[in-house]
C-alpha cells in the first residue's frame, strides 16, 4: 500500500523520487489527499534536512528554507513584514505545520503566502541548485521535478508593503481573494510596483496591467483609478464554492482600492 | 456562572416558584464527559478486526443504471465483501412508513435509477478505509444520463422529468386527494376586496446543511445471542432501529442499538441510513463494520434542510389589522420523501404565524427535484415560513406606515383565539416576548402597546370558526392535463356543512387536527347545533382597539436607550415619541456589531464582554 | 503490509506502536493506542477536532503522518486532569456552558491549553486567535471564550 522513506538530505530524497512518489513538506496538503483516497502516489518521501528550516539574510534579499513553517515566519523578527501574511494562513495548528515550500503547491483557492512571495520577486531554488523565477515556477509547477530547497525574496523598506486576505468567514476563512501590494517609493512616487493576487486564477498571479498603471501615480482615489480598472484585463477568476468568478471580478478593484488607500472596512 | 436573565414577573401567577431544578440554571449532566473526552460518541468504541464500509455513489443528478461491474473491485487488496442492491433483503422504504404515512420510495442501494448526485449504488467493505475507497473507484457503473430538474416550480411543470417513480407528478400525494396540502379558513378573496392595502412578497432560501462537527455514522458488530449491536450517531434511535429492521427484514429483537451521544445533529441525524448498511455489513461479513460519512459526503450527500419558496399576499386595513393572508409554498424534498411530507403538514398547522388573522388560505407543495433529499433542521417545517412571515410583516408595516413592532403586537394571537387550523390558541406569549425584546433593543413602542397582554382581548368572537370558502382545485395529476395556478384558488364554494372530522388513516392522532377541507375537531369550542351558530362575517370581528392612525408613515424616533434594568422590574414605559413627518426608514444601513453608547441592554448582572 | 514501529511520549508516558505506512496520527492514537479524546471531523485540517499538542505546540492529528512523531512529546485531553482533579480549563468550561454536543471540546481544550502555557494573560482577541482553527457548531463561541479567559485568571491566581 503506502510506504514511507526518510532521507537525511533533500538531494538524497530527490533521487528517490522515481515512480509514484510524493514529497512530504508540512503534510497539510499531502495528508489531506491521502485521507480522501485522492492520492496519486504509493510512496511518501521525506527528509530530515535541517537546512530546510533556515532563514538567511543575504543583503537586499532574504532566503527562506522550504521547510520553514508559518509559525517560524511569524516568530522571525527579520521577516516581520511577512508576519501578517503567515498569520492569515489557516489556524494556529496549521501554522505550526504548513511550510513555505508546501504553500507553493497549494491549489486554488489556497496559497496565500505564495502571493506575497510573488509580490517580492520570489526565486525558487531546487535541490540541485537550479533557480526559477517564481512566476514561471507557478505556471509549470505540475511538471517540475526535484524538491524545492528554498525561496528567496527582495526585502522591502518600511511601510511600502500592504497585504490583505478577504474571506467570508471571520476571523479566519478561505480566500475570496488575497492581495499583496509592494509599492517601493522613489522620489516620492511608487516605482517598480508589484501587485499580486491569490484566488483569482489557478495560481497566485501578478496584475501587470495594474502595476503599470500605478507607476509614478499619487496614491489617492483618482490616482489609482486606472489601476483598478485595469485589473479586469489580467484575471478571469474561477467559480468555486466560496465565490463565483463574476463576484471575484466585481470586488477585486474594491478590495485593491481599500488596501491601497487604507480604508477601514465596516 | 450564568448570564441568563429570568423574567419571572411575566405570567408570575401561573407558576409556583418553589421548584428545585426547573427554572434554575443547571450544569449539563453530560458536560463532565465532554471536558474529559469521555463522552462516548459512536466511533469511540474499539473493535478488534473492524472493517470499513464505503459506497459507490452516483456522479449524475439523474440517470438510469444500465449495468454495474464490480469484478475488478472484488479482487482488490483488503476487500472483504461487495454489497449489491440485491443483497438488501427489503430494498425499499420511506422513513414515515413507521407511522403509515406515505409510500415506500427510496432504496438503500440503488440499481435502477439514481435521482440525486451522490446516491449510493454499491457498498464495499474492506480492511481499511483507504482500501475501501480504492475499491469503490474500481467499480464501473454504466449510466444513461437523464434530464434533471433542480427547481421546485420547474419540477411541477408537466414537461419536467419524473424524479421519483412513486410520485410521477413530482409532488407528494396528500390524503389521496390533492397534489398539495390545503388550509382554508374564512373567505380570503372577499377580504382582499375589502382591504385597504394588498401587500405581496416572495421569499426563498437555498438548502441549508446542518454541518455538525461530528459526521453521521454507525458501527455494527455481531453480538452474543445472535444479535447485532450498533453504535450510532443518530438523533432518533427508534427511527433507526425500525428502519433497519424493515430494510433488512430482521426482527427488531435482533437489534441492540446504542445511541445517546450525538456530536451535533440539528435535525441532520434523524433519518440517518448508516445503521442499516452497517448492520448488513456485519451480517454479511460476521465482523464489526463501520460506515460513516467523510466531511465531503456530509456536505453533499447528507440531508440538508430543504430549500423553500414562499409567496405571501396580505389584505391589510389602514389601521394595521391584517384581515386576510394567503400562502403559496414550495418545499424542495429532493429526490425522495423522507420527512418533507410531514414538514409541510407541520408547517401548515403553524400558518398564518403567531397572529390572529380571520381569513387564511394556503397551498403548500412537497416537490421532488433531483437535489439531495431533505430532512429536518431546527424548527423543521416552520423556520423557513417564519422567516418569510416576519420579512413580510415588515413590508406590511411599511405599506401602512406603522411601527413594525406595534404591527405585530396588534395582530398577535391572544389566548382563546381560533387558529386557522381550528385549534384554540392557549399559553400565547408572543406579545410579552416582543415587548421585552423591544425594550432590550431600545425600540420605542407606545404605552398602549406596552400594555397589551396575551391574556386580554382574545376569544369571544375571535374564537369562532367562520364559514369557509373551499375548493377542490389541484387534484393529484390534474396539473399534468391543464394549467392550474399554484396559489389557492379564487373559485370555490362557501361550505355550509357542519364541521366534521375525517379519519386520517394510519397517522397518529396528533396529526388528525390538520385535515384537507374545512374541518374541526368536535372536542373544540364551537357548539354542535351548527345551524344556529352566529358566525361572524369573514371581515374581522372584535379586535383590540387600534389607536387613531394618521396617514403619514412611521419613523422610529432617535432616543438614547434606557439604562440597564434589573430583571425583576416591569418594562420601562418610554417617553412619548415626537410626531413623525417622514416615510418610515430604518435608522441606518444594517451593520454588524453596532456600538451603542452606555451599557449594553443585553447584559444583566455579569458582564459578558 | 509491513508496519513501522514508532515511539513517543503520550501525556508523559512512553508509548510505542506499529503503524501502517501513510497512517495519520489521529487514527493511530484512536485505534492503535486507544486515546479516543481527539476526534475526526473533517480529515482536511479545517475543523480542529483532532488538535493535539506536539512538543507543546498545537498540531492537527489528521494531517500528521504518524511516523513524524517519533521521539516527540504528545499531549491530549487525557493528560489535562491531575488524577481526579480537573484542570481549571475543564472546570470553567463546565461552569460556563462552553460545551453542548461536546464534539469540539477536546480540540478547544488543547488549543486553549497551549495558549495559556505560552501566554498566561491573553486578551480576548488573543483567545479568539487561539481557537480560530477550531469550529464549534453549537455554542456560538462566546461561552468558550469566557471560559478560557476565566481559566487564565484562575491559573494566574494559582501561581502565587
Amino acid at each position: 500500500m503506502i510506504s514511507v522513506e526518510t532521507f537525511q538530505t533533500i538531494q538524497q530524497a530527490s533521487s528517490a523520487m522515481t515512480g509514484n512518489t510524493a514529497y512530504l513538506g508540512g503534510g497539510t496538503l499531502l495528508m489531506r489527499t491521502l485521507n480522501y483516497g485522492e492520492q496519486d502516489f504509493e510512496k511518501i518521501i521525506r527528509s530530515t534536512d535541517n537546512n530546510l528550516k533556515t532563514i538567511n539574510d543575504a543583503g537586499d534579499r532574504v532566503i527562506i528554507g522550504a521547510g520553514v513553517t508559518m509559525a517560524q515566519v511569524i516568530a522571525e523578527s527579520s521577516l516581520a513584514f511577512l508576519a501578517p501574511v503567515a498569520r492569515s494562513v489557516g489556524g494556529p495548528a496549521i501554522r505550526n505545520m504548513a511550510t513555505v515550500g508546501g504553500n507553493l503547491f497549494a491549489q486554488h483557492p489556497y496559497g496565500d503566502f505564495t502571493v506575497a512571495l510573488l509580490a517580492f520577486d520570489g526565486i525558487v531554488k531546487m535541490d540541485n541548485g537550479s533557480e526559477h523565477d517564481l512566476e514561471q515556477f507557478l505556471s509549470s509547477r505540475d511538471n517540475i521535478s526535484g524538491i524545492v530547497s528554498s525561496v528567496s525574496i527582495s526585502k522591502p523598506n518600511g511601510q511600502d508593503f500592504k497585504y490583505k486576505k478577504v474571506s467570508r468567514v471571520k476571523p479566519k476563512g478561505i480566500s475570496v481573494m488575497s492581495i499583496a501590494a509592494w509599492l517601493p517609493v522613489s522620489a516620492g512616487r511608487p516605482s517598480n510596483v508589484r501587485i499580486a493576487f491569490g484566488a483569482m486564477g489557478t495560481t497566485p498571479l501578478r496584475s501587470k496591467s495594474a502595476e503599470k498603471a500605478l507607476e509614478g501615480v499619487s496614491i489617492d482615489a483618482s490616482g489609482i483609478l486606472p489601476a483598478l480598472q485595469a485589473l479586469a484585463q489580467d484575471f478571469s477568476p474561477p467559480d468555486d464554492a466560496i465565490a463565483s468568478g463574476w463576484y471575484r471580478a466585481q470586488v477585486a478593484p474594491v478590495h485593491l482600492r481599500r488596501l491601497l488607500l487604507g480604508e477601514v472596512e465596516a | 456562572m450564568s448570564t441568563i436573565e429570568f423574567r419571572k414577573d411575566i405570567f408570575a401567577d401561573e407558576r409556583d416558584d418553589n421548584l428545585n431544578t426547573i427554572g434554575k440554571p443547571e450544569i449539563r449532566q453530560d458536560i463532565l464527559g465532554h471536558v474529559t473526552g469521555r463522552s462516548p460518541y459512536f466511533d469511540d468504541h474499539k473493535f478488534e478486526g473492524l472493517l470499513h464500509l464505503r459506497c459507490v455513489r452516483s456522479i449524475h443528478h439523474h440517470a438510469k443504471i444500465r449495468s454495474i461491474n464490480t469484478s475488478a473491485a472484488e479482487k482488490m487488496p483488503g476487500v472483504v465483501r461487495v454489497i449489491l442492491p440485491k443483497d438488501v433483503p427489503h430494498n425499499i422504504n420511506t422513513l414515515l412508513s413507521l407511522i403509515g404515512f406515505g409510500r415506500d420510495d427510496e432504496a438503500l442501494l440503488q440499481d435502477k435509477k439514481v435521482a440525486y448526485l451522490g446516491e449510493a449504488i454499491v457498498a464495499i467493505v474492506a480492511e481499511t478505509e483507504l482500501q475501501a475507497r480504492n475499491a469503490c473507484k474500481a467499480v464501473q457503473v454504466d449510466y444513461e444520463v437523464l434530464p434533471h430538474v433542480l427547481d421546485v416550480e420547474e419540477a411541477i411543470k408537466p414537461s419536467a422529468p419524473i424524479v421519483n417513480d412513486q410520485y410521477p407528478n413530482n409532488t407528494f400525494d396528500y390524503h389521496d386527494l390533492y397534489d398539495h396540502q390545503k388550509l382554508r379558513f374564512g373567505d380570503v378573496e372577499k377580504a382582499f376586496s375589502q382591504a385597504d392595502h394588498i401587500v405581496e412578497g416572495e421569499y426563498q432560501m437555498s438548502p441549508i446543511e446542518q454541518a455538525p462537527t461530528e459526521t453521521c455514522g454507525a458501527i455494527a458488530a455481531p453480538e452474543q445471542n445472535d444479535r447485532y449491536v450498533c453504535y450510532t450517531s443518530t438523533q432518533a434511535l427508534f427511527f433507526s432501529l425500525g428502519t433497519t429492521a424493515k430494510l433488512l427484514d430482521m426482527p427488531s429483537s435482533k437489534l441492540h442499538f446504542v445511541g445517546g451521544t450525538v456530536g451535533g445533529g440539528f435535525g441532520g441525524k434523524v433519518d440517518s441510513l448508516h445503521e442499516p448498511l452497517a448492520v448488513l455489513g456485519a451480517h454479511l461479513t460476521g465482523k464489526p463494520v463501520k460506515y460513516t460519512y467523510d466531511r465531503a459526503e456530509e456536505m453533499q450527500v447528507g440531508a440538508p434542510r430543504g430549500a423553500e419558496r414562499w409567496r405571501i399576499k396580505d389584505g391589510v386595513m389602514n389601521d394595521g389589522r391584517i384581515i386576510a393572508r394567503q400562502f403559496t409554498g414550495f418545499f424542495d424534498s429532493g429526490a425522495y420523501t423522507r420527512l418533507s411530507s410531514y414538514a409541510i403538514v407541520k408547517g401548515t398547522g403553524h400558518l398564518p404565524g403567531p397572529y390572529t388573522i380571520p381569513n387564511v388560505s394556503s397551498n403548500v407543495y412537497c416537490v421532488y427535484t433531483n437535489r439531495t433529499p431533505a430532512t429536518a433542521m431546527r424548527g423543521f417545517g416552520i423556520t423557513g415560513v417564519d422567516f418569510s412571515i416576519e420579512c413580510h410583516m415588515d413590508k406590511v408595516a411599511e405599506a401602512v406606515g406603522m411601527n413594525p413592532i406595534e404591527l405585530r403586537l396588534l395582530n398577535a394571537y391572544r389566548d382563546g383565539d381560533m387558529k386557522a387550523h381550528r385549534r384554540i390558541a392557549k399559553n400565547c406569549a408572543l406579545i410579552e416576548c416582543v415587548q421585552v425584546a423591544a425594550q432590550k433593543a431600545a425600540w420605542l413602542i407606545s404605552p398602549q402597546y406596552n400594555a397589551m397582554s396575551s391574556l386580554k382581548d382574545g376569544g369571544g368572537e375571535r374564537a369562532q370558526i367562520p364559514p369557509t370558502m373551499i375548493d377542490d382545485v389541484g387534484k393529484i395529476g390534474e396539473r399534468k392535463s391543464r394549467e392550474i395556478p399554484t396559489e389557492p384558488s379564487s373559485n370555490g364554494s362557501m361550505s355550509t356543512k357542519p364541521p366534521s372530522t375525517i379519519e386520517f388513516k394510519g397517522v397518529s392522532t396528533a396529526m388528525n387536527t390538520v385535515t384537507p377541507d374545512e374541518l374541526a375537531r368536535p372536542d373544540l369550542a364551537p357548539p354542535t347545533n351548527t345551524s344556529e351558530i352566529a358566525v361572524p362575517r369573514p371581515v374581522p370581528a372584535a379586535q383590540p382597539q387600534a389607536p387613531q392612525r394618521s396617514t403619514t408613515p412611521y419613523q422610529q424616533p432617535v432616543v438614547t436607550p434606557p439604562s440597564q434594568i434589573a430583571p425583576a422590574s416591569a418594562p420601562v414605559v418610554p417617553p412619548s415619541a415626537p410626531v413623525p413627518n417622514e416615510p418610515y426608514k430604518p435608522a441606518g444601513d444594517f451593520q454588524r456589531g453596532t456600538k451603542r453608547p452606555g451599557n449594553s441592554p443585553f447584559v444583566s448582572g455579569t458582564r459578558r464582554r | 503490509m509491513s508496519k513501522t514501529p514508532i515511539q513517543f511520549t503520550l501525556n508523559g508516558k512512553p508509548t510505542s506502536v506499529f503503524v501502517n505506512g501513510g497512517a495519520n496520527l489521529l487514527e493511530v492514537l484512536r485505534r492503535d493506542v486507544g486515546d479516543m479524546t481527539l476526534k475526526y471531523g473533517c480529515g482536511q485540517g479545517t475543523c480542529g477536532t483532532c488538535t493535539v499538542l506536539i512538543d507543546g505546540e498545537p498540531h492537527l492529528g489528521c494531517l500528521t503522518l504518524a511516523e513524524t512523531v517519533e521521539g516527540r512529546q504528545i499531549e491530549t485531553v487525557n493528560g489535562m486532569a491531575d488524577g481526579p482533579e480537573l484542570h481549571p480549563l475543564q472546570k470553567l468550561f463546565m461552569e460556563n456552558f462552553a460545551a453542548q454536543c461536546g464534539f469540539c471540546t477536546p480540540g478547544m481544550l488543547m488549543a486553549a491549553s497551549s495558549l495559556l502555557n505560552r501566554n498566561p494573560n491573553p486578551s480576548r482577541e488573543e483567545v479568539v486567535e487561539a481557537i480560530s482553527g477550531n469550529i464549534c457548531r453549537c455554542t456560538g463561541y462566546e461561552p468558550i471564550i469566557d471560559a478560557i479567559l476565566q481559566a487564565a485568571s484562575s491559573l494566574r491566581g494559582r501561581a502565587f
